[in-house]
């Protein structure tokens, strides 16, 4: 098969990623979209591995894994402490961070 | 190595200052004290600079050199030339002055908490300033003299907006109000210039390689330093910006008024006659040196802005209803003279423009320090409120007209000298702006007696009917500064002689030389 | 010898000096410290010219030099000291005169408080008097020119608490500074075109270089002139001047003061000689004052205000001998120096007569006071007769021969001057008449003031009128001893040079129609005052007599388009400064408080927000990069 139909599907997902990370308010699943979008990422960097035929895009690609697992601690538990003292997980409701 | 001498006439008002600073808030007096001691001991090494500098010697004498920033090749470098030693000799010589005319503005008031330490913070800041301006007077390193062109506004902010004028016709909120538009006003115009200075100053270093005005200015002059015209103009505007911003010239003269009319008279005398002759000062040391060129090319524009300043400035004075914007407007068509004698580019003029700083220094500060003791007996600052002065209070009244006719450079007092010198200068190359800058002493006979007029002579109004007579105090700042103005008025020589070998290096630094008369150029 | 010139101004200077800055202490003997100083000079003048009268003409020029003023590059300034004919001549007038003024003021000023001062203040006038007729060049010239326009501001506003009196003496100072800006500009042209401003080398100089440089400096200096000396167009300040007190009258209108434009012209001879144009506009200048000055004498109830205009006119021929060159010279100094010796005693004698009534000075209330102060009345009649120019008394022989150079002028412009001349003496009898007849003659005209006090008029006492005789004498003998054998123009001719003119009329005829005007002038003022009584109200009168009333309307002019216009240029460019200038700058300020306010709207604390600027500013750059790369 053709890689070039991974680059394909990747950019799909990580624009469905994008668009729910713009579009949903419940921190949860924007979360979720983020993660969609780093492992479309990951796929685009191992499809082109596969093209390219060398391991530089797989390595990069654990590292990306490494990451979003570091950020799924942080970001989860600021989204439990939030919904915590505000009963609710919409991102609108923080919304006091302005001048 | 000899005894750091320019270091220490620096040194030591700054550490007078901290030592002020740190004295006890009951012990208000001892600070008052202490700080007219460092300031009069400064002047003992002023006048110590002033004996061992040789006019004919080197351009730059008692210098000191060290390395201090040397990955940017800045350097701590001291040197003075004639004008320096002037001004350095006229700061030294006004502060002691200022302080005592001060002696009871930063008293604190009944309201106040006893920990409350206002008048050791106010000696201190002034302390401070003078330590500044004689450091920027005796830098030749061009990033030196940028750190303290600008720290300069810190203390000058606090004393602009800290210690204003008690004579306000507004509410205490009104007043602080106006005070704190003063002082923000002051310092954002001099923040502005001096922002556009340090662009300039960089720009400079990425051009020349190091910051030493000596080593640039002799580069420059033997050619191995050859600067495009362009950037040679911009970086010369930078600098000048700056620099007109501090002197004031029209139109960037605003932020005077308003800080010498809510500041008290003192500051007002420090702020005119020693802050901003740093302003003037570098136009001679910085631009003309650095950049021969650039101001040849700018000449006809700031000539005619300095023109501007003139009769702009006598103008406003004429409409002031308060003496000490009359004063500030006063001091702007002054300034206007010094820029037009320093870029008339002729030795009488140039000559004429480094004694004018002096002199106008030593006359605004009678003519300020007089009023400021009259507004305060009365605590106004309207010219309305006053009139028949003369009849209770006759010594004041005759110090008071003899700053005026000071400031209208009546012959005979020291500010004639150099006013004619500029102006003669500046008509010996450039005949039709000389003439019509002669109609600036009209003017300024016109704002000056009018004041006189209004304040001091007529009926006795009944508020001023019991106003004291001049003090001890008040007599010992006012009766040296009015000596000093007469014997400068019939000899100034001593004072020439120091000046007049650093203007011929400058005329030559421009490569010009002075127009030759008419009928000796015919032979 | 020559080094007791310095001694002549420092004498009075150390009076000032002490008197000014000496304080009460000083208050019983200050008059006669002032006084004693004044004679001093007076005395070392008298040494000096006795020393000069005992050497031959050609070396009887004696210089000081003191030390180097202001040293700079290129620029010479020195305080020194010349003293010749045409400077000796000023100094014996100066101190002379000056000296009787301040003895007159003893006894004048006595009542005053502030009499000290006063004499601190005269012995400040003669310094700086002095100091201009001995200066050695132009800018030590104008240090003593604006020393004079100083003390004068001083000594008019000596009475400070009246308003008018300060604002007289403010307007003094302004007007004469517009003049002090003419003499400035000639030094700077002389500075440019010489490179010096010295007398001798500028005035041997002044063949080598054009006549037009020549034209400006000549007219710049006659600029200066009309301002010290009161001629139009800046003669407002004379009239306002009276505020002072009546010997500073004296003194400003014959010793020093106006004097000053005339010597300053006659000492520049050599540039007016080779400017033919300034010498013409010189004359122009001399002869319109001197109607102008004659008219607004004849419409002055006020006493000194008759007295000033007087002085404005008689100026005014000095000035057009002045410009009418070498044929002049003489006779202008001439005439000034008997001029000093009579309007010094009109002016003691009225300020005798104001003395005795009051501080009256409205001649319609005053009236047969000959009766009354019978010294007064004797002395001020003599010296009535010399400045009508009375055959045998001072004022004939001088003002003659002015007359008779202005016909010498030749062509049509000799005639008119001549016949200006003329006319102007023919007024200067009508109103000089009229003085007389209104004040010493007629009934008494004088009432209770409103406190019901009516004035007894008295004789003055001696050491007032003791100058007032001096000064008589001086009036009636002066002329004749200066002009018989032309003594006074052998004495000046070897400083100012003089070439005798050629009247088209013969001197005689001159003489003649001068005696013919002077009789009916005199007839006129007899038939107008003598005959009839006068009125203490003052009539209506013609429109002249109302716009001479009020200075011909120079005054009126003045207010209307300097003062008033001035106020508005003021009061506008404050608004401007306020509004404009500063309006630009504190502009920037809301500008960019205005914009930041509105940038910050965009921090609106919406996560999703922030990530849409996130995604945005990444897909422009991606897109950029694409760009730049498509190039």
């Amino acid at each position: 098969m053709n890689p070039v139909n991974y680059l394909y599907l990747a950019a799909l997902l990580f624009t469905i990623g994008a668009s729910g990370v713009l579009i949903r308010r419940n921190a949860i699943v924007v979360f979720m979209c983020i993660e969609l979008m780093l492992n479309a990422c990951n796929l685009a960097f191992v499809a082109f591995s596969r093209m390219h035929g060398n391991l530089d895009g797989q390595i990069i690609a654990f590292f990306t894994m490494v990451v979003a697992a570091a950020e799924v601690v942080v970001g989860l538990a600021i989204i439990v402490s939030l919904f915590r003292s505000r009963h609710s997980a919409s991102v609108d409701d923080a919304s006091l961070m302005k001048l | 190595m000899s005894f750091p001498l320019l270091t220490a006439t620096a040194a030591l008002p700054a550490i007078g200052a901290i030592a002020t600073a740190a004295v006890p808030a009951a012990r208000r007096t001892a600070a008052k004290w202490l700080a007219l001691l460092v300031s009069l001991a400064t002047l003992a090494l002023a006048v110590v600079v002033l004996v061992r500098f040789d006019p004919d010697g080197d351009r730059y004498q008692l210098t000191e050199s060290h390395a201090w920033i040397k990955d940017f090749g800045v350097r701590y470098e001291l040197g003075v030339d004639g004008i320096a030693v002037a001004l350095i000799a006229l700061t030294a010589l006004l502060i002691p002055f200022v302080i005592l005319a001060g002696w009871h503005d930063a008293d604190p008031l009944e309201t106040h908490s006893s920990r409350w330490r206002p008048t050791q913070g106010f000696f201190a800041l002034i302390l401070g300033v003078e330590a500044m301006v004689i450091i920027s007077f005796e830098a030749t390193d061009v990033f030196l003299f940028y750190i303290f062109f600008e720290a300069m506004l810190i203390p000058m902010y606090f004393l602009i907006g800290g210690f204003g004028d008690r004579a306000h016709a507004g509410s205490d909120e009104h007043a602080a109000a106006q005070r704190s538009y003063a002082a923000v006003k002051f310092l954002l115009y001099n923040l502005a210039g001096g922002l556009i200075m340090l662009a300039a100053v960089i720009g400079l270093y990425v051009v020349a390689g190091n910051f030493s005005l000596q080593e640039i200015a002799e580069a420059r002059a033997n050619g191995s330093l050859d600067m495009a015209t362009n950037t040679e103009r911009w970086l010369f505007l930078g600098f000048f910006f700056a620099f007109a911003v501090k002197a004031p010239l029209w139109p960037l003269h605003t932020w005077l008024p308003n800080a010498m009319g809510e500041a008290t008279a003192p500051v007002a005398v420090l702020i005119t006659a020693v802050v901003d002759k740093v302003g003037t000062f570098a136009m001679l040391r910085f631009c003309l040196q650095l950049f021969p060129e650039a101001s040849k090319w700018a000449t006809p524009a700031i000539l005619v802005l300095a023109l501007i300043s003139i009769i702009y400035g006598a103008l406003l004075a004429v409409g002031q209803r308060d003496i000490k914007r009359l004063v500030a407007y006063a001091s702007i068509s002054h300034f206007g003279f010094i820029i037009m004698g320093i870029f008339a580019m002729t030795s009488q003029g140039q000559s004429g423009a480094t004694l004018y700083m002096v002199n106008h220094g030593i006359s605004t500060a009678a003519l300020m320090l007089v009023a400021g003791f009259l507004i305060t007996r009365r605590g106004s600052r309207l010219i309305a409120d006053y009139g028949g002065v003369q009849k209770v209070a006759p010594v004041l009244a005759g110090t008071f007209l003899i700053g005026s006719l000071a400031t209208l450079s009546l012959p005979g007092l020291a500010p004639f000298v150099s006013e004619f010198l500029v102006l003669i200068g500046t008509f010996a190359r450039y005949p039709v702006i000389g003439i019509i800058a002669t109609f600036g002493i009209v003017l300024a006979a016109l704002y000056t007696l009018v004041l006189y007029q209004r304040t001091m002579t007529g009926p006795v109004k009944p508020e001023v009917s019991a106003m004291p007579d001049l003090k001890v105090r008040e007599l010992a700042v006012v009766a040296p500064l009015i000596a000093l103005l007469i014997f400068l008025g019939v000899y100034p020589k001593p004072l020439t002689d120091i000046v007049n070998p650093a203007v011929k290096q400058t005329m030559s630094d421009v490569h010009k030389k002075d127009p030759k008369p008419e009928v000796e150029a015919a032979k | 010898m020559e080094n007791l010139i310095a001694l002549l101004v420092a004498a009075p200077l150390l009076g000032a000096a002490v008197l000014l800055c000496g304080g009460r202490r000083l208050d019983p003997v200050g008059h006669w410290i002032g006084t004693v100083l004044a004679s001093a000079s007076f005395v070392i003048g008298a040494i000096l010219f006795a020393d000069m009268l005992g050497k031959d003409e050609e070396h009887r020029a004696l210089a000081q030099h003191l030390f180097s003023w202001i040293p700079v590059e290129g620029f010479q300034a020195d305080i020194a000291f010349q003293l010749d004919q045409l400077s000796m001549t000023f100094v014996l007038l100066i101190t002379g005169v000056g000296s009787l003024i301040h003895v007159y003021s003893i006894g004048y000023m006595e009542h005053d408080e502030r009499r000290r001062r006063f004499f601190g203040y005269l012995n400040l006038f003669l310094a700086a008097m002095l100091l201009l007729v001995l200066a050695d060049n132009y800018l030590l010239l104008y240090v003593g020119w604006e020393g004079v326009g100083l003390a004068s501001y001083l000594l008019i506003g000596f009475w400070q608490h009246k308003p008018s009196a300060a604002t007289a003496a403010k307007k003094a100072f302004l007007v004469n500074r517009v003049g002090d800006m003419g003499l400035s500009i000639a030094i700077m042209l002389m500075f440019t075109t010489f490179g010096t401003f010295a007398f001798g080398p500028v005035l041997e100089a002044t063949g080598e270089t054009g006549e037009g440089k020549l034209t400006a400096i000549g007219l710049m200096l006659l600029l200066a002139a009309c301002g010290k000396s009161a001629q139009v167009p800046l003669q407002s300040w004379l009239g306002d001047a009276m505020e002072g007190p009546t010997p500073v009258s004296a003194l400003i209108h014959a010793a020093t003061m106006v004097t000053a434009g005339v010597y300053l012209i006659v000492r520049s001879g050599e540039i007016f000689n080779a400017a033919p144009d300034a010498q013409l506009v010189t004359t122009v200048v001399g002869a319109v004052t001197l109607l102008f000055g004659a008219i607004v004498g004849c419409a002055k109830d006020d006493i000194k205000k008759a007295l000033a205009g007087s002085t404005m006119s008689q100026i005014g021929y000095m000035i057009l001998a002045a410009g009418l060159g070498p044929i002049g010279y003489v006779f202008a100094i001439m005439h000034l120096v008997t001029h000093g010796f009579f309007k010094a005693g009109l002016f003691l004698g009225a300020g005798s007569v104001m003395h005795g009534m009051n501080d009256e000075v409205d001649m319609r209330k005053y009236g047969g006071l000959r009766k009354h102060m019978p010294v007064t009345f004797v002395t001020f009649g003599l010296g009535y007769l010399a400045i009508i120019g009375f055959p045998g008394l001072s004022g004939f022989f001088s003002k003659d021969k002015i007359i008779e150079a202005a016909f010498a002028k030749g062509g049509t412009e000799g005639w008119i001057l001549g016949g200006v001349a003329l006319l102007g003496a023919a007024i200067t009898a009508f109103y000089m008449t009229r003085v007389m007849l209104m004040t010493f003659f007629g009934e008494k005209r004088w009432q209770p003031d409103e406190h019901g006090h009516e004035p007894h008029p008295h004789e003055s006492p001696k050491s007032m009128t003791i100058p007032m005789i001096v000064l008589a004498f001086g009036s009636v003998f002066a002329g004749g001893f200066f002009g018989i054998g032309d003594r006074f123009l052998h004495w000046l001719e070897p400083v100012t040079e003089h070439t005798h003119g050629h009247p088209p009329i013969g001197a005689t005829t001159v003489t003649l129609s001068t005696m013919v005007v002077l009789v009916i002038g005199v007839g006129l003022a007899y038939l107008q005052y003598g005959r009839r009584p006068v009125p203490v109200v003052a009539p209506r009168g013609s429109l002249l007599t109302r716009a001479a009333r009020r200075d011909l309307l120079q005054d009126d002019f003045n207010h209307v388009v300097l003062v008033r216009g001035g106020e508005h240029l003021t009061r506008s460019l404050v608004y401007v400064d306020h509004t404009l200038v500063d309006g630009v700058v504190n502009g920037t300020a809301a500008s960019m408080g205005g914009l930041s306010g509105r940038l910050r709207k965009l921090q609106n604390g919406y996560a999703r927000s922030y990530a849409v600027s996130m995604f945005g500013g990444a897909a422009i750059l991606i897109a950029a990069t694409l760009l730049m790369r498509a190039v």
